[in-house]
């Protein structure tokens, strides 16, 4: 058996959605290896190297292949796919752009976004939002499989694997134009331990940094948003909890005038303790929420600055 | 220009998805069922492309189709899609649900025969959160994608598509034919207003059968069970701020 890792980094190294990945992958057994797509990202091969149970570091690198298109993943990934039994990769938006496109060029069924390995073919994922878990076996030869990070805990450093160069594949019918990323020091909304989340009562993007962000900053934590607050451009995309945005389970999360929908709780449900601060005693995410506190957050963030000193 | 929407038919977004307690499935008998929001925002888009509103020009696209491949009752789902505006429609139907594969194979089928410039779908289905039919689709057919979609300009043959992607925005092109995936902040779909709806009854709707294609969708995949995910219970109200900090404290995630 041999598994193949499709690393999610930055160039310079690897993020941690790719060790939760590789814990995956050992669960499902075999050697593994890590493939590093990328332009200029010899950096992230030599950090994939150091994750413990590593096999060998394949890295691909050519111009076009940093903007991760699709086309470009699966022309390089293809032709290496005969020497793997599993082909994971963690369930960013890239990985669930590039994984399913694989799966159709291998007529394998993709599984997206597991949570757990029952056995080498068999994986639990939420439907539903979350609202049902199935579990799946596959009767693919070659399995082709998301990864939710949040389900899985991050692969250990300590390996010294060796780092090999393989051949980048192109997107012949795809230009990349441009990116507009949203500049941040605070950690990344999917790896924070605390995230706190602001919702429509926010009333405007001024009011929702003006809350959010020191509040945020106090606690080291990431900020979050729900999709309400993210249509009326509180706050960007990227901010978005949710069935259809990021999901996450910080150790703590604080939603802010957010009501507490089934797609919002998609996102956040398997945090490890919830703070609802919401001014109607009655909002559903209080039924989630290990402390609520009901009131207006116009009242509650400052008292709450305040008594964090 | 003529644009291919699939529109799948699924539990209301409303609707808290409950798991039977024989553990085969989730239990969908009397429960109000809907186009999936994201088809909702595709087939909007196609009918924005043909009205040329917005940032389109007009007739951008002269023909939409949907389609759904499903039970009979998709066919109200595609009656949806001609009252937004939709010209005519196809159900291919099936009686067993068919994996996101085997999708994607029958709308290839459907593709080959309706030759379509665009196909514009939504990002992920509500009920099995695959996310995964349209990157089939269009590796099937060999198009280039654009996934995730919040903003799309047609011109020269090409689509330019910004996608919501982690971090931010990212702006690509892609030649067409091409396959769209939409997300939430493409649009905001209209209601079909009353007119709209009987001119809807009128259109028309061609029924195949899955069989009628000709496309292998065997199941590769076997459901061993579906189970209820661990539930939460509701905590404690604190009375303020300070109460909050220290119970917080006390837990050791502060
Ligand atoms: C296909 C689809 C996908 C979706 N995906 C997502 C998703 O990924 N993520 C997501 O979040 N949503 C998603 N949604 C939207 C979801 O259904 C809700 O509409 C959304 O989460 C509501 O956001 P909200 O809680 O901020 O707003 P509201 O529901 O309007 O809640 C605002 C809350 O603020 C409280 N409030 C108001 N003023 C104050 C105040 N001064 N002080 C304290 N509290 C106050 C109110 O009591 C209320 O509970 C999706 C919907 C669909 C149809
Ligand atoms: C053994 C088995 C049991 C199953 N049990 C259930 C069940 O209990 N309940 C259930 O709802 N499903 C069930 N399914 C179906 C399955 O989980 C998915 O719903 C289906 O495979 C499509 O995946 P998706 O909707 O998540 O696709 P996604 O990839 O998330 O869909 C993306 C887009 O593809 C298009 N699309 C998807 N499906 C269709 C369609 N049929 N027609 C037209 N366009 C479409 C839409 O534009 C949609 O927005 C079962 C499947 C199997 C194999």
């Amino acid at each position: 058996m041999a598994v193949l890792v499709i690393a999610d980094h930055d160039g310079a190294t690897v993020r941690d959605t790719t060790h939760k990945t590789v814990t995956a992958a050992a669960k499902i057994g075999g050697d593994i290896d890590i493939l590093v797509v990328g332009e200029g990202a010899k950096g992230a091969a030599d950090a994939a190297a150091k994750i413990k149970g590593v096999r060998k570091v394949l890295l691909a690198e050519s111009a076009g292949l940093g903007k991760v298109l699709a086309e470009a993943v699966e022309a390089t990934v293809l032709p290496l796919a005969d020497g793997y039994d599993a082909i994971l990769a963690p369930a960013t938006t890239d990985g669930k752009n590039f994984a399913p496109r694989i799966a159709a060029k291998l007529d394998v069924a993709p599984i997206s976004d597991i949570i757990e390995v029952v056995s080498p073919d068999t994986f639990v994922r939420p439907i539903y939002a979350g609202n049902a878990l199935e579990t799946v076996q596959s009767s693919d030869a070659k399995k082709v499989i998301t990864v939710r990070p949040t389900g899985f805990d991050s692969a250990e450093e300590g390996g010294s694997a060796p780092v090999e160069s393989v051949t980048g594949g192109d997107a012949p019918k795809t230009t990349f134009v441009s990116e507009e990323m949203v500049k941040s020091d605070r950690p990344e909304l999917g790896a924070a331990k605390i995230v706190v989340s602001g919702g429509r009562a926010l009333g405007s993007s001024e009011e929702f940094h003006a809350v959010m962000d020191p509040l945020a900053d106090k606690l080291g934590a990431a900020v979050g948003a729900s999709r309400a607050a993210v249509d009326a451009g509180y706050a960007p995309n990227d901010y978005q909890v949710g069935q259809t945005g990021k999901v996450v389970a910080p150790e703590l999360y604080i939603a802010i005038g957010i009501s507490g929908a089934i797609q919002h709780l998609a996102g956040m449900k398997d945090s490890k303790i919830i703070v609802a601060i919401n001014k109607d005693p009655d909002a559903p995410i209080f039924q989630v929420a290990d402390y609520g506190l009901v009131a207006d957050y116009k009242i509650a963030v400052p008292e709450l600055m305040a008594a964090l000193g | 220009m003529k644009v291919l929407v699939p529109v799948k038919r699924v539990i209301d977004y409303n609707v808290k998805a409950r798991v039977k307690a024989d553990q085969s499935g989730v239990d969908l008998a009397n429960v109000k069922m809907s186009m999936n929001p994201f088809d909702e925002i595709a087939v909007e888009e196609a009918v924005r492309l043909k009205e040329g509103k917005g940032h389109h020009a007009a007739n951008t696209a002269e023909e939409i189709v949907a389609v759904s491949v499903g039970v009979t009752q998709a066919q109200e789902t595609i009656r949806n899609a001609l009252a937004i505006g939709a010209d005519r429609g196809i159900l291919v139907q099936s009686d067993t649900d068919l994996e996101p594969l085997a999708v994607a194979k029958v709308l290839k089928a459907v593709v080959d025969e309706e030759k379509p410039d665009l196909v514009l779908m939504g990002k992920q289905a509500i009920d099995g959160d695959n996310n995964a039919v349209g990157q089939m689709l269009a590796a099937l057919l060999d198009w280039p994608q654009a996934t995730f979609a919040s903003k799309v300009e047609i011109k020269d043959g090409k689509a330019q598509v910004t996608r919501e992607i982690d971090g931010g925005l990212q702006t690509i092109e892609v030649a067409l034919p091409a396959v769209i995936t939409v997300d939430l902040r493409l649009n905001t779909p209209r209601y079909a207003s009353l007119p709209n709806i009987m001119k809807a009854k009128k259109k028309e709707i061609a029924t195949k059968a899955v069989a009628d294609y000709g496309t292998d969708t065997a199941p590769r995949l076997k459901v061993i069970k579906v189970t209820e995910p661990p539930k939460r219970e509701a905590g404690e109200k604190v009375a303020d701020a300070a109460e909050l900090v220290a119970k917080l404290k006390s837990k050791g995630v502060i």
